[in-house]
Order: C-alpha cells, then sequence, then structure tokens
C-alpha cells in the first residue's frame, strides 16, 4: 500500500496529514476516538538530526497539549543518518530525545502505535518504531538491524552462510517475521479490510510493548530474555 | 588499577564502587550464555559480557552494570541485554541508582534483532526510572566506546561522564566511510575520530555532562557528583531538551569541522583542545561548553 | 565449538577458601578461566569450549603440566577459549588458582 491508500484507509473521512521531504505530521479523526495525531518518516529515508528534531517538537508539543490522543506513527524509513556532520552534532541526542518524548508519552495517557508499513533500520528503528507501546506492520514492511550483504562484509561470512544459518533461526536477519518472533511486532495488518477498523480494536487492546519479551519467549524468538532479566529483578529484591 | 580505558569490566567496578560492596547477579558460575553463538562457532562467555549487580558508592546503595567491552566488543545480544534490562526494573523496586558502565560497539550482529529490541527494552526502562526520579548515570570511557545502540542509551541518561579516550557516537566512522566513502569521514585518521566522536569534544558541545581523567578514582567522584545531580524525567525537561537540541542545531548546524564548532564557542586554539591536560582543558573548555542544564 | 574434558587425579588440593575465581577475557588469543571448588580434592577436572577443533593433545599436555606444577585439587576449572596459545593458557591457570588461593593474582 502507499502512503496515501493508508491514510485513505487509515481515515476514510480525510485528514490533515502533510508530508515534508522526509517527515510526515498533522492529524485525522478516528471515530469514536476523535483526534489521532499523526506522525512518520516516510519514503524510505534515512533520519538525521534536522527531522529527528522536528518530530521530536511535535511529540513536545502533543505532551504539552495533553489532550491524551493517541499518536500514530507510519514508518518506512532507511536507518539514522549516516554522515560526519550528525554524528558531530550528537546524533545519539537527538534520537534518543525522540525515543524519549514517544515513551514518556505512552506513560502520560496517550496511545502511541507505530505502524511499520516499508523499511526501517538500526537507530531509525529504535527512536520511532521501537519507541512506540505497540508496533504492527503491513505485509511487504521490512525491519532490519542491518542488511544482510553489511552483515556479511562486517562479520567476514559469506551471504550464503549467513542466508543457510537465517534459516534456522529468526534472531538476526532482516524480516518482518523475525521481527515477529522476537517479540518485536505485535502483528501484521490485512492490507484487504479497512485499516481504521484494524486500527480501533488494536486501540482497544492494552500497549504491547511492556510484554515483548514474554512474547518472544512464547513465539520462540528470544527464548532467555524474559527469564534472565525476571530472574535479575527476583535477584536484587530478595536481601536488599 | 591505572587506566580505566585498559581495566576489564570487573575491575573497574572495583575500583568504582566501596571495597567489597559488590555482589553480582546472575555470576559466572550461573553459565547464563548466549543461545546464538554456537551457530556461529563462536566461543561464548560465562556472563555474555556484562557484568551485573548491587554494590555502595560512599555508603549509597546502587545497582551496577559494566560492559566488557573485549567480548565480542561489548556488544548487546539477549542475554547481556537482558541482564541489564532486569537491572533497570530492579531500580524501580528498590528505588535505588544505576551505574551503567558503557563499552560497547552496539548490537551484537550474530544477535542483532534480539540486540535491538534490548536496547529498546532498556531505553524504555531508563525513561521509567527516571519518571521516578531514580538516576540513570552513564560511564564512558572505555576500548569499545559507546556506539549505536548503546549510544541512544546514553542518551537516555540523566547524567553522562566520560573520559577523553571515551567514544560515543550512533554509527561507527568505518561504517560511515564504508556507505558514504573516506571523503565523508576518513576513519583511518584517529585524531579526526577523536575531534568528532571522543570525550573532549562531546563534553564541549553538552552531550557528556562531566569530564574525567581516565582513571578510576576519577570516574567514582563522577559518579558520585552525578548521584546528587537531578535525574526527573518529565514534560518539562523533555521541553528543555528540546530547545536545548534545537538551539544546537541553529548554533552549530551548518558547521563540519568540530574545530570550528569550538571556535563558534569562544575557545581559543581550538586546535589545541586535543593536546590539552585534563585541568588545562577543563578551565579552558569549563566555561565555553554548551551545557545540558539537566535538560536531558 | 569443541567440547573438551579432562579430569587428573591430584594428590594437592588447592588452599585457600574461595569459592570461587574467575580470571579473563573471552576475546582474540585470549581465555576465560572460571574456577569452582568440588567435594573431591583428589582430581581436578577442566572443560573446555574452543572453535579451534583438533587441538585435544596440546590442551591435554598443557593441562597434565598445570596439574603437575600447581595444587590443582578439588578444582572444577571451565575455560572459554578465544584461540589461545599454550603460554596464555599456562598463564591464566596459573593466575586463577593464586586468586582462588587468595594470595596475589
Amino acid at each position: 500500500m502507499t502512503l496515501d491508500e493508508i491514510l485513505a484507509s487509515l481515515f476514510p473521512a480525510g485528514h490533515q496529514v502533510a508530508t515534508s521531504t522526509a517527515i510526515l505530521s498533522g492529524h485525522a479523526s478516528l471515530p469514536p476516538i476523535g483526534k489521532v495525531h499523526v506522525l512518520g518518516v516516510h519514503g524510505r529515508n534515512y533520519l538525521g538530526v534536522d527531522d529527528a528534531v522536528v518530530l521530536s517538537r511535535q511529540v513536545v508539543e502533543i505532551l504539552t497539549s495533553g489532550d491524551g490522543q493517541p499518536i500514530l506513527l507510519l514508518i518506512d524509513s532507511a536507518s539514522q543518518r549516516m554522515s560526519r556532520r550528525d554524528e558531530l552534532l550528537g546524533l545519539s541526542d537527538y534520537l534518543a530525545h525522540l525515543a524519549k518524548t514517544l515513551i514518556l508519552a505512552g506513560q502520560r495517557g496517550h496511545r502511541v502505535i507505530a505502524l511499520l508499513y516499508g523499511g526501517s533500520a538500526a537507530g531509525a528503528f529504535i527512536a520511532t518504531a521501537l519507541a512506540a507501546d505497540t508496533l504492527v506492520a503491513l505485509p511487504g514492511a521490512h525491519p532490519e538491524v542491518m542488511d544482510l550483504p553489511s552483515m556479511a562484509r562486517v562479520t567476514k561470512l559469506p551471504i550464503a552462510v549467513l542466508e543457510e544459518k537465517a534459516k534456522a533461526t529468526p534472531i538476526f536477519a532482516p524480516g518482518l517475521d523475525n521481527l515477529a518472533q522476537t517479540g518485536a511486532v505485535l502483528e501484521t495488518w490485512s492490507p484487504d479490510k479497512p485499516l481504521d477498523g484494524q486500527l480501533l480494536a488494536l486501540l482497544a487492546q492494552p500497549p504491547a510493548a511492556a510484554h515483548r519479551a514474554a512474547l518472544g519467549a512464547e513465539r520462540r524468538g528470544r527464548p532467555k530474555a524474559k527469564a534472565i532479566a525476571d530472574r535479575i529483578v527476583e535477584l536484587a529484591g530478595a536481601g536488599a | 588499577m591505572s587506566s580505566w580505558y585498559e581495566a576489564s569490566a570487573r575491575q573497574r567496578i572495583e575500583a568504582l564502587t566501596d571495597s567489597n560492596s559488590f555482589e553480582e547477579f546472575i555470576g559466572p558460575e550461573d553459565r547464563e550464555i548466549s543461545p546464538h553463538l554456537s551457530l556461529f562457532d563462536l566461543p561464548e562467555q560465562f556472563d555474555d559480557g556484562i557484568v551485573v549487580g548491587r554494590a555502595k558508592l560512599a555508603g549509597k546503595p546502587v545497582l551496577v552494570a559494566a560492559q566488557e567491552g573485549r567480548f565480542m566488543g561489548g556488544a548487546f545480544g539477549e542475554v547481556h541485554g537482558a541482564k541489564l534490562t532486569g537491572l533497570l526494573r530492579a531500580a524501580r523496586k528498590l528505588h535505588w541508582p544505576v551505574l551503567i558502565l558503557f563499552d560497547t560497539g552496539g548490537v551484537r550482529l550474530q544477535e542483532a534483532n534480539a540486540g535491538e529490541i534490548a536496547i529498546a527494552e532498556i531505553m524504555r526502562e531508563v525513561v521509567l526510572a527516571r519518571s521516578e526520579t531514580i538516576p540513570v548515570i552513564g560511564l564512558i570511557g572505555g576500548r569499545s566506546g559507546c556506539f549505536g545502540g548503546g549510544g541512544l542509551i546514553a542518551g537516555c541518561c540523566s547524567t553522562l561522564v566520560i573520559s577523553e579516550q571515551g567514544r560515543l557516537s550512533v554509527t561507527g566512522p568505518e561504517v560511515i566511510e564504508t556507505n558514504r566513502g573516506a571523503e565523508e569521514f576518513d576513519s583511518k585518521d584517529r585524531a579526526l575520530v577523536w575531534r568528532v566522536t571522543g570525550g573532549k569534544h562531546r563534553y564541549l558541545i553538552g552531550v557528556a555532562d562531566i569530564f574525567v581523567e581516565d582513571s578510576g578514582d576519577a570516574f567514582r567522584q563522577a559518579a558520585l557528583e552525578a548521584l546528587s545531580r537531578p535525574a526527573t524525567l518529565d514534560i518539562l525537561v523533555l521541553e528543555h531538551e528540546q530547545q536545548r537540541l534545537e538551539r544546537r542545531l541553529k548554533r552549530f548546524g551548518g558547521i563540519q569541522e568540530p574545530r570550528d564548532i569550538w571556535l563558534a564557542l569562544g575557545v581559543t586554539r581550538p586546535e589545541t583542545v586535543p593536546a590539552l591536560s585534563t585541568d588545562a582543558f577543563l578551565s579552558q573548555g569549563g566555561a565555553k561548553r554548551e551545557h545540558a542544564n539537566d535538560a536531558r | 565449538m569443541e567440547k573438551l574434558t579432562f579430569k587428573f587425579e591430584t594428590n594437592r588440593a588447592a588452599a585457600g577458601s574461595l569459592k570461587q575465581a574467575l580470571i579473563g577475557v573471552v576475546a582474540s588469543g585470549n581465555l576465560e578461566v572460571l574456577l569452582e571448588r568440588t567435594e573431591n580434592p583428589g582430581d581436578c577436572t577442566i572443560e573446555i569450549a574452543t572453535a579451534a577443533h583438533g587441538f585435544g593433545e596440546v590442551w591435554e599436555a598443557v593441562l597434565a603440566d598445570f596439574v603437575s606444577r600447581r595444587a590443582a585439587g578439588g578444582l572444577r576449572i571451565s575455560i572459554n577459549d578465544g584461540g589461545a596459545r599454550p603460554d596464555t593458557v599456562s598463564l591464566r591457570l596459573a593466575q586463577a588458582v593464586r586468586m582462588i588461593e587468595e594470595s596475589l593474582a
């Protein structure tokens, strides 16, 4: 689905979402919920300091308004922008800040839903999609930490070897199935059914992010994460 | 311990915390190794490259996590990440501060998805902890630096302490070079790497808050100081941070070379900055630097 | 990964009262050695995980030498090897025993 098709299906009554070169922002109405804030990255663009600070400004304003309305992130990005300038200026601050605003929004009465409809990678993925309280995707979405050719270069393993190993485990290779199995992506939506209905159904469920480790264990993608974290909490609490 | 940079994770914990006060959670004897490295015929480490537990700092109870940068580059894997996630959750139960001794290249590629999700889980826990005014203090000065997802976690901390040897960035210089060419970033130019990602620049531009010597004592003193700094994360703090980050872009967004940023800050003879001793650097740079002013 | 196990009989038990000791890091050319006390002071068991296959005899020789020189009885020694040379292995084993005996590491 294209961004326009997605917006049309999410908001059949129309929307006020504008796109700039790499990002989108605005709002729309989703009856009976009312106003939904819409933000995102489109066009498989990289996320650098300049766009991250604009997105976070939107979230800060939503937070300050205290309207408690849902925030919908639509994501089709590449990774973080890889440049000397972005690092020079402290990209880590900008991406972390964006994530903080989204995470805090989720704590302060806003549902924060990310709909991954295209790509998303590495630092951009962490600062947007994974900072939402719930992450869902459309088929064909392509989340990744690193593309396989780059991984092959860094690990010094042939691509064919990585592809073979990827058949045995969802733990490292790109792809929606893998990110679902490891507990990051809650569900994949159907492009053949109205998206507004699917969003309403999702908003009626509790936030999923707190349960990613449990989901990862259940789906056998991350067999140890939940147990290890739980044990640390238990050990820390004992005799403290 | 002489050099923090050269020390192991365990040596750093020993230098940082009160004598004999450290108690490890899920120590090496539990053998909670990575379930994924054997697929790549890679050796495991019993603590999966991160040592976590509780300790005292000047008599005050703290939770500590120290990454071992020499094991898999200190990178986040499933177990490694989960230990830190659990520690931060424990911080909220106990209401104790957390010290994170970063030494990481980012996400462990062989467990990329688990590492990536762990980073996000950890960031969420840091925000939750700080929402309850629990200090989460990052210490950066190890051989592997604080890169990738580690850099993003650092950006969530209430106070960041860094040494000259420390490096902090999202994309590493080699990866920038591979993707954009040496013109964009010559990763073999060590002086450039440190001007862009190193402790002195991070301190001057307000990415890091406290600059220290490369020693256990210095990091310990800084951690103590950090414990008394504001740690709350709320809407007001984020509003201030937003303004600060917008201002930084306005002020320096057109600049390509770190020395020109230092010049713009009012540092006289910026070319001498790398060679300055810690004391000289602090007296010169301390007054001129960008402060986060707890808006972080 | 190749897993190797050795058991040596010894009539000298490791001194000291520390229950366990850990030395080293699993980095290229290095190894980690975890020492734990066992109930039986008459033997020393050593478990090794290594990515370098086929060096069983070299390990055996290094370990036999170690057990003959040091009081290593009553110990379970677990090693994660990052491709260390025999002399590095010997060094770490010696360091580990000194540590568990609470003498200078």
